[in-house]
């Protein structure tokens, strides 16, 4: 039998008023939190260990350790930041979250604060999604209203305020100690760990610092327990998944499901690949996750699965590309934006992306040097862990997986150009006078 | 030209959202942008001295972030993903169409001052590839011709809806937002069938997530 669809965030995405209080509230909205009002914090902290919900971001990380880490009693004050920042190459899920459900991500903001007994939130959204902003500072405008946030909530004795934050372009303020940085109104670039941010973080106090869709499970998890929760996914990845699936595929788009589902699975939802057409390679969770080929179409969708094979599950977001796509013009896309992204602070990440990117472009023309192939390996290896954050490793990422299956078509681009090996008009998804 | 004490104030207000002021500098510069439609050394002083900073502090942040224009944008900014999925799903023949329609260039205004177009990085639309931008509002799913016919539509002064979010306005009144994220158009309809498509093979299938 297969994997059934699981809406769960993505319920009632079908009610236009789902983003204002009242729509929100009729389909259960801000129950979770007058339930976690009357909870020891420390509960709903262990309630969320014990659920094994993990970070969806891309990482992975169990939530509930996480904010476990952060001291109490300390006497200083705590921070939530909400990295809603999502920048990631093929990732398209928070966006759609906050458009469609911002009250499920603004009540998981409240239970959480008051989880880690903090008592300022920072939603941080990239720059770039206007309307994604304003459908969650209206959300949290109705919840201050609602007296969901302010001061002495519900009658709690817990005080809350709430900031929604615009970022400005840069995808390295996805990263969470840039995004700290950022968020102090700096450059966005990474700090170097230890000291993590659950013990100096914003402001140099204790900050815990969640994904959008993580932070969208918590009402849940709270409102229908542990139990339920974990009735979904396996052992090591609990829960459901906010998948989003692009590219050559029928029906591109938001599909929520178990962890453990297949790609071949989520490909039939669906529709398969369009007309003509089979998955030549594919990428579960982002450009910075290595790619898969037809024969991973089986595996299920959950951390450990995807560890196994060799890459990540990362933000659960697939890409599936058909047969009419160059593996070398990827790739050196996919570089460039790496180049353009490096914020500079490292030497490996600041050069060595200038210098594949490069190279990979004198392969994308048809110019490449046998011998290149290594270089570029060795270039990537010169990266890989060499670095304050993950921004290098991942540019190190999609050029060895691309040679690992398709060697070939690299020693092809030592003479044929990545246009003349594959026209691009038939990657295009629109044909005909549409495609000129 | 200077900025006004007006804005002044509005740059205040918004340091006062943060425990610490220098936290507001990225929608601050977004409000001197809205204002002056680019960042100009004007829009930086102010910012300085708002936040008791030197100009060079908020200049090196102003110069990190691609969102901030250090020459005027014109009346509309227009985004194509040029990244690898919407590059090759077609951003790319959307981005030459756009070149040829508007005379603008990566990072360029048109000569007319109409529009200034940008090769954009992954705008967490994939689903939707490949993507457009105008003033950072969504055209999904566009097409050469498409495209094109959103400049000839904005050209007109004709209301052109972006696919997700509200009618278009202008560059400067998405940086006020911003800025001031209460701009009144929360209730512009943003869901469309992509978003819904396992929703409604789930509805239709009696799939459920066991809900309470």
């Amino acid at each position: 039998m297969s994997t059934p669809l699981t809406p769960v965030i993505t319920e009632f995405w079908d009610r236009p008023d789902l983003y204002t209080l009242d729509g929100y509230r009729a389909v259960g909205g801000y129950r979770a939190l007058e339930r976690a009002l009357t909870m020891d914090p420390d509960d709903i902290i262990a309630q969320v260990k014990e659920s094994g919900l993990r970070g969806r971001g891309g990482a992975g990380f169990p939530t509930g350790m996480k904010w476990g880490f952060v001291p109490q009693g300390d006497g200083k004050p705590h921070y939530l930041v909400v990295n809603a920042d999502e920048s990631e190459p093929g990732a398209c899920k928070d966006i759609p979250i906050m458009m469609a459900n911002p009250h499920a991500l603004v009540e998981g903001v409240i239970i959480s604060s008051f989880a880690i007994r903090a008592n300022h939130a920072f939603i941080y959204i990239r720059g770039e999604v206007p309307n994604a902003i304003r459908k969650v500072e209206f959300a949290v405008k109705q919840a201050r209203e609602a007296g969901l946030i302010g001061t002495n909530i519900q009658g709690s004795g817990f005080d809350l305020d709430v900031v929604v934050h615009s970022g400005a372009g840069a995808y390295i303020c996805g990263e969470e100690t840039a995004l700290l940085d950022s968020l102090e109104g700096y450059r966005g670039q990474p700090r170097l760990k230890p000291p993590f941010p659950a013990v100096a973080g914003l402001y140099a106090s204790p900050t815990v610092i969640n994904n959008v869709e993580t932070i969208a499970n918590i009402p849940y998890i709270v409102d229908r327990g542990v139990e339920w929760f974990r009735g979904f996914g396996t052992e090591k990845s609990p829960g459901f998944k906010v998948f989003a699936v692009s590219g050559h595929v029928k029906r591109p788009g938001i599909y929520e499901a178990p962890l453990g589902i297949t790609m071949r699975e989520l490909l039939d939802y669906a529709g398969g690949m369009r007309d003509g057409s089979e998955v030549k390679f594919w990428i579960p969770g982002g450009s910075s996750v290595p790619m898969l080929t037809p024969e991973h179409l089986d595996l299920p969708l959950t951390y450990e699965s995807m560890a196994e094979a060799g890459t990540m599950l990362g933000t659960g977001t697939p890409m599936v590309f058909d047969q009419t796509t160059s593996v070398v013009k990827a790739v050196t896309r996919w570089l460039e934006f790496y180049k353009h992204e490096s914020c500079g602070k490292c030497t490996p990440c600041r050069e060595g992306t200038y210098w594949i990117t490069g190279v990979l472009e004198k392969f994308e023309h048809g110019h490449g040097q046998e011998q290149e192939m290594e270089t570029l390996t060795s270039l990537c290896s010169q990266i890989s862990g060499r670095s304050f954050c993950a921004l290098g490793d991942a540019a190190a990422t999609p050029y060895p997986a691309a040679m690992k299956y398709f060697r070939d078509e690299f020693l092809a681009a030592t003479h044929t150009s990545a246009d003349e090996q594959f026209d691009p008009v038939a990657s295009y998804v629109f044909a005909g006078a549409a495609a000129r | 030209m200077p900025i006004s004490e007006s804005t002044r104030e509005q740059m205040r207000a918004i340091a006062a959202r943060y425990p610490s002021a220098r936290s507001a500098l990225l929608p601050m510069l977004h409000l001197a942008q809205s204002e002056e439609d680019e960042i100009t050394t004007d829009g930086i002083n102010a910012c300085a001295e708002v936040l008791g900073i030197t100009p060079a502090e908020v200049t090196a942040v102003a110069t990190f972030y691609t969102m901030y224009k250090r020459e005027r944008v014109g009346k509309h900014h227009i985004g194509v993903c040029t990244n690898t999925l919407c590059g090759l799903l077609g951003g790319d023949a959307v981005w030459d169409s756009l070149v040829e329609a508007t005379g603008a260039g990566h990072n360029t205004a048109s000569p007319d001052g109409e529009f200034f177009l940008e090769r954009i990085e992954c705008q967490a639309a994939c689903t939707h590839a490949p993507v457009m931008t105008v003033d950072w509002e969504f055209m999904d799913d566009v097409t050469p011709g498409s495209a094109v016919e959103v400049i000839e539509s904005l050209r007109r002064g004709e209301i052109v809806n972006a696919t997700r979010g509200p009618a278009i306005r202008d560059f400067q009144a998405t940086e006020r937002t911003l800025a001031f994220p209460d701009d009144g158009l929360a209730d512009a309809p943003s869901v469309d069938d992509k978003m819904l498509a396992g929703l409604q093979i789930a509805k239709e299938r009696g799939m459920t997530g066991g809900n309470a």
